[in-house]
């Protein structure tokens, strides 16, 4: 999931008597489904967990474009090299929706970059892993893009209608990529001996990192409570963690190849697979900074905002301009 | 004919994948996020017609070559774009003036092709003539944008076009081939279309303010194939890597 952690107001659900009456109607309209609209009263926590939740799923989707962009120039055949291309420009353009959907609760996308830029806010974890063959292009495509999903795939029904409406469209477009990742990881899994070896390596490095995708266990979080009551939050990150496991596992079968867990087994009375917790620690060094490429990352994103500033100063001098000229001439 | 027709779509097509790649270079890497998904998208329309151009390359030459074949298992002395398009992107403003100095040209030609006495040449610029229009539009604004936008944004189009136009004149090269074309009714003269892109080019470089160098010498020998730019090696280098490491293997 693009999204992990994210902070609620940190005071847990309110009950019934402590809400005051809008807290109360609001609920009501949650609990019956009805969209929020960004002109509707909304809580300050529920606003403000909104902002951190999509700006951190449209920062994902950006800093998302580099490790695939990574391969872009390298792509083996000219229509991967196309698919590619299509699957990093859907990026931006989920990153886009998203930061539009952010700007209807009163923050500008300039705010929100600025704060991907100094670290304080966060991208999703995935991205700090490198693809290093091109195997691993079909592995973020299957696995990274089928978690996104998992997760995406409940958010439609979120309570926020323009994040809704978001992942309705992104949601179509993720499926196609989860697609074309497989067909990447289905030639290579029947391909030469040195391919299928291609592709078991890039399962074996980002299996972990894809279950981390869902973020540590939430059961108890009061921040999880709270964005579960205000419908921000459809399902528990076990949850979606276990269907993404259910789904994936048979798939890699399919493919030959092995998921590297020994202690995966299907466990019959609960209708889903047992299998190992990632490393946390590991998740937790990745993100305050320590995976292996959140340097690299950061530094690209700071680069392209840095030396573009000449150019959104010099579109906007000449929007300035042309607008003046306007003037003048009426 | 048909050894010309074949030199003719390698130089369409090689024009189209070297741009291709050098604007995907900046995937993810962009001044804002419209101009990445922009990039994006002309590198792909860049790398589409390149499969139509290359693969009827092969289909005309007969020796079972695939457009996959050609972009990626030919060494740099066969290659026939123009020098223009492997020069490295250096800034946005240098990537973009390159690209419209390209599209400009792009759709001259493709429009007169539209008119091919070939049909199979005919269909493939009727298509890429209307992406195409798109891309020259978008390069124009931008270039104008720049130009007549900041004292800086001004003067680094206007580095830009003084570094890029030595290598404009190779477009309207014509040779051999191109006569061989011109004769079969294929493919107009590169030369017919230079009075009209100068016009062009008078009329966007006039809106943004930028001055055209007096000066026509030209850089040239990359459509023949006499000559590239050493960077053409690193770019196949980089592109190839897979098909020459994995030979065989399909993907
Ligand atoms: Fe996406
Ligand atoms: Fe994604
Ligand atoms: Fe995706």
């Amino acid at each position: 999931m693009y999204a992990q952690m994210v902070k609620s107001t940190g005071e847990g659900v309110k009950s019934r008597e402590e809400m005051s009456p809008e807290e109360a109607v609001f609920q009501d309209r949650i609990d019956a489904d009805v969209k929020i609209e960004p002109k509707d009263w909304m809580p300050e926590g529920y606003r403000k967990t909104l902002i951190r939740q999509i700006g951190q799923h449209a920062h994902s989707e950006i800093v998302g474009q580099l490790p695939e962009g990574n391969w872009i120039t390298r792509a083996p055949t000219l229509e991967r090299k196309a698919i590619l291309l299509a699957k990093v420009q859907d990026e931006a353009g989920h990153g886009l929706y998203l930061y539009c959907a952010a700007e209807t609760l009163g923050v500008t996308r300039d705010d929100l970059t600025e704060q991907l830029l100094s670290g304080k806010m966060k991208y999703s974890s995935i991205f700090n892993y490198p693809t290093l063959t091109w195997a691993d292009i079909g592995a973020v495509g299957w696995l990274v893009d089928g978690a996104a999903i998992m997760n995406q795939v409940p958010l439609q029904r979120t309570s926020f209608g323009p994040y809704s409406r978001a992942m309705i469209r992104i949601c179509k477009e993720e499926s196609f990529h989860q697609r074309q990742g497989y067909d990447i990881m289905m030639k290579m899994a029947k391909g030469t001996e040195a391919q299928k070896r291609m592709a078991q390596d890039a399962l074996n490095r980002f299996w972990y990192p894809s279950l981390m995708m869902f973020g540590p266990s939430d059961k108890d979080s009061v921040h999880s409570a709270q964005s579960l009551a205000w419908k921000i939050k459809i399902d528990t990150n076990d949850e979606l963690r276990q269907k993404f496991v259910d789904q994936t596992v048979p798939q890699a079968e399919y493919l030959g190849l092995t998921v590297p867990d020994e202690n995966l087994k299907w466990n019959e009375e609960k209708g889903g697979y047992d299998f190992s917790e990632p490393d946390w620690a590991e998740f937790f060094d990745v993100v305050k900074g320590n995976g292996p490429c959140n340097k690299d990352r950061l530094e690209a994103r700071i680069k392209a905002w840095d030396e573009g500033a000449w150019v959104r100063d010099g579109l906007l001098a000449h929007a300035e301009k042309r607008a003046a000229r306007k003037v003048a001439a009426e | 004919m048909s050894a010309d027709l074949f030199e003719f779509l390698c130089r369409m097509g090689d024009n189209c994948l070297i741009l291709g790649h050098r604007v995907s270079e900046w995937c993810g890497h962009a001044p804002v996020l419209e101009e990445d998904i922009a990039l994006a998208n002309t590198a792909l329309d860049l790398i589409g017609q390149t499969q139509l151009w290359l693969g009827l390359a092969g289909e005309v030459e007969g020796k079972g070559r695939s457009a996959d074949d050609l972009a990626f298992l030919r060494d740099a002395w066969d290659f026939r774009n123009v020098l223009l398009v492997e020069l490295p992107n250096g800034d946005f403003g240098q990537t973009l003036m390159r690209q419209f100095l390209f599209d400009a040209w792009q759709e001259l030609m493709l429009s007169a092709l539209t008119q091919s006495s070939e049909p199979r040449v005919a269909e493939i610029a009727q298509k890429a003539v209307k992406e195409v229009a798109y891309h020259v539009e978008r390069s124009g604004d931008t270039v104008i944008g720049l130009g007549d936008g900041s004292a800086e944004s001004h003067a680094r189009m206007q580095a830009a076009l003084d570094l890029l136009y030595p290598y404009v004149g190779e477009l309207f090269e014509s040779d051999a081939v191109d006569q061989a074309m011109v004769k079969a009714g294929i493919a107009p003269d590169p030369e017919s279309l230079r009075a009209a892109y100068d016009a062009k080019l008078a009329q966007v470089m006039g809106e943004a303010t930028l001055t055209l160098p007096d000066d026509r010498f030209a850089h040239k020998g990359g459509r023949t194939g006499r000559m590239h730019t050493e960077h053409l090696g690193h770019i196949l280098t980089e592109m190839q890597w897979l098909q020459r490491a994995y030979p065989g293997a399909s993907w």
